[in-house]
């Protein structure tokens, strides 16, 4: 009856996107369609071939491990694809002839930019989230996942949503919000694949075994909640046709501004801070081997972080047409969000005292630390921008991608590199990691990497910040625009070379990971129980 | 008095009110005297099931 189902919604899917190629106003929809069409015509012989067969038993007594080790792989591979886009990109500001003739109209700064941005945020960081959040919430919950197959459909689900969204980006369909440009169809589609990891979360929770729900887990709940609330609001379009990838948003002006920054900021507040917050709830103490610091303040870190994050939208608007009091609230609620943010970072931090000397020997334990102090820097960082005096001279200058990358190559892409070198060898029962050394390699490259991104954009930003502002005697402009971009270009080129490093420490883990698989020795395949207490 | 009036009177009072009582509120039960062990017992939680599931007759006390 199941497969009966299945079937003929496939069968209606295969018949709408064959007619959608054919009738699609624009390319990309056309190609999304000719996609959708080749996924759900082989899902529907897949289905049709496996009719008959027996389920196969599902053993409750085991954790549900295999779509987390495809997130691994789905990880490592989306974010080897970000950062090399990202360095590309940044050549191409340094050197414009990189935006080849060519490819002039998919290839471009414009077209690719957005794609850099997706990919590391939703492809790397998005992927991170689901494993780690899936790997988390069993073993916090002393429970397999809910729901079966189900989480099978949200990790593939999901990998559709990303490349729909890439292909999109390169061939124009846009609807020009920031970390939301893909249009109506796809954000129906990943409302849908989003609303089954709530359930399988959801639902690992409600069957836990332990009565407590773990911290960790609130953070990622609040995270899948939030961002499916942020998304819904934002993306409320009309479509013109739905033979065709454009739609229009329903709010208009300033609304829309401050609708796209509500969700803008809060993406980053519970997409890559509370999500991986939960990351580093779970990670750092195992790692550590010890408790974190204070179960107190972690409490106390989430319930003030979730209060006050979702107030900070509006510094990204000032000195616009949003009204001066929404600016200052947003402001006055930024400066607030220092508190529960360092509150966090020292929680995470200190979860090493008396085991310090970790540190020393142990790779992975200060990759997570350096991330924490990123989260600390990071988050010291963007109050001060968010204080109107400082903004008039930081908006629209570099200065703000420098503190975007300080966050995402510090924060979220070191305690993603850490919780892959530890998973890795859990999830494939491998007795260690292939090299502890290369791992040492990595850390050093991308650590080196983020300080030459960061610093670069530090002078470049401040520079050009003053450059605009400069007025001579006669209250006349000094610099013309072109002349800030041609001061800019060592900085672009030493941020360039910052992004090779990071690239090349993310190589060298691929690397690392491969080989640990490969070659390392099994633990023997039964692990030992733990005692039951 | 119109829709926008009306819901940002209400935010910038009773619902800030309530909010802000809210966390307060959070902030005095985390620190409810007695509470210490049951905390100590939840931040222990990531280390007690890292292989397997809980089995259905291991009550946890």
């Amino acid at each position: 009856m199941w497969n009966a189902i299945k079937l003929v919604v496939l069968g209606l899917i295969v018949l709408f996107a064959a007619l959608a190629a054919n009738w699609g106003r624009d390319l990309a929809y056309q190609v999304h369609a000719i996609i959708i069409l080749a996924v759900a015509g082989g899902l529907f012989v897949w289905t049709l071939r496996h009719v008959g067969d027996e389920p196969e038993p599902v053993n409750q007594l085991e954790y549900m491990d295999g779509v987390i080790r495809a997130g691994v792989i789905a990880t490592a591979f989306w974010g080897v694809v970000g950062f090399l886009a990202g360095v590309f990109i940044a050549f191409q500001l340094a050197f414009p002839g990189l935006n080849f003739e060519w490819a002039q109209g998919y290839m471009n700064f414009g077209r690719l930019r957005p794609l850099h941005t997706s990919a590391v945020i939703f492809a790397f960081g998005g992927n991170a989230l689901l494993c780690t959040s899936f790997y988390i919430v069993q073993r916090t919950s002393a429970a397999r996942l809910w729901g079966g197959n189900l989480a099978w459909f949200v990790f593939w689900g999901y990998q559709l949503f990303i490349v729909l969204a890439a292909t999109g980006y390169l061939l124009g369909a846009t609807q020009s919000k920031e970390y939301a440009e893909p249009e109506w169809y796809v954000d129906l589609w990943i409302t849908v694949v989003w609303v089954a990891y709530l359930l399988v979360f959801a639902g690992t929770l409600m069957k836990r075994k332990e009565p407590h729900i773990y911290v960790a887990n609130w953070f990622l709940l609040s995270f899948i909640i939030t961002v499916a609330m942020l998304h819904l609001v934002n993306n409320i379009t009309i479509p013109v046709s739905i033979w065709g990838s454009k739609s229009v948003i329903v709010w208009a002006g300033v609304q829309d501004a401050m609708t796209q920054w509500w969700y803008g900021h809060n993406a980053v507040g519970f997409f890559l801070t509370a999500g991986f917050l939960g990351m580093m709830y779970y990670f750092v103490p195992k790692q550590a081997e010890r408790p974190v610091f204070s179960y107190k303040l972690s409490i106390i870190h989430f319930w003030a972080l979730i209060f006050l994050y979702i107030w900070a939208g509006p510094h990204h608007l000032h000195y616009t047409a949003l009204p001066d009091w929404a600016s200052t609230l947003g402001m006055v609620f930024s400066v607030v969000l220092w508190m529960p943010s360092w509150g966090g970072m020292i929680n995470g931090l200190m979860t090493l005292s008396g085991a310090w000397d970790k540190l020393r020997t142990d790779p992975i334990i200060r990759m997570m630390v350096i991330s924490i102090g990123f989260y600390g820097m990071s988050t010291f960082e963007g109050p001060m921008m968010s204080i109107r005096a400082v903004n008039s001279l930081s908006h629209y200058t570099d200065w703000t991608i420098g503190h975007v990358h300080s966050g995402a190559l510090g924060w979220n892409g070191m305690i993603t590199f850490g919780a892959l070198y530890f998973l890795v060898p859990k999830l494939w029962n491998r007795e260690r990691l292939y090299s502890l050394a290369m791992v040492n390699w990595h850390f050093w490259l991308a650590t080196i990497g983020i300080v030459l991104y960061a610093a670069s954009m530090w002078v470049t930003g401040i520079m050009e910040g003053l450059m605009w502002r400069e007025v001579d005697a006669q209250g006349f402009l000094v610099n013309s625009f072109a002349d800030t971009v041609a001061a800019k270009f060592p900085m672009y080129v030493v941020r360039g070379l910052g992004g090779v490093l990071y690239l090349t420490g993310a190589l060298i883990m691929c690397y690392n990971l491969w080989m640990t698989v490969r070659a390392q020795p099994k633990t023997s395949d039964a692990p030992a129980m733990a005692p039951a207490e | 008095m119109d829709t926008y009036s009306l819901l940002r009177e209400f935010a910038d009072s009773w619902m800030l009110l309530a909010l802000f009582a809210f966390f307060i509120g959070v902030v005095i039960w985390v620190f409810r005297p007695g509470s210490s062990k049951a905390h100590r017992d939840s931040a222990d939680i990531p280390f007690r099931h890292e292989d397997k599931p809980a089995q259905d007759q291991e009550a946890r006390t």
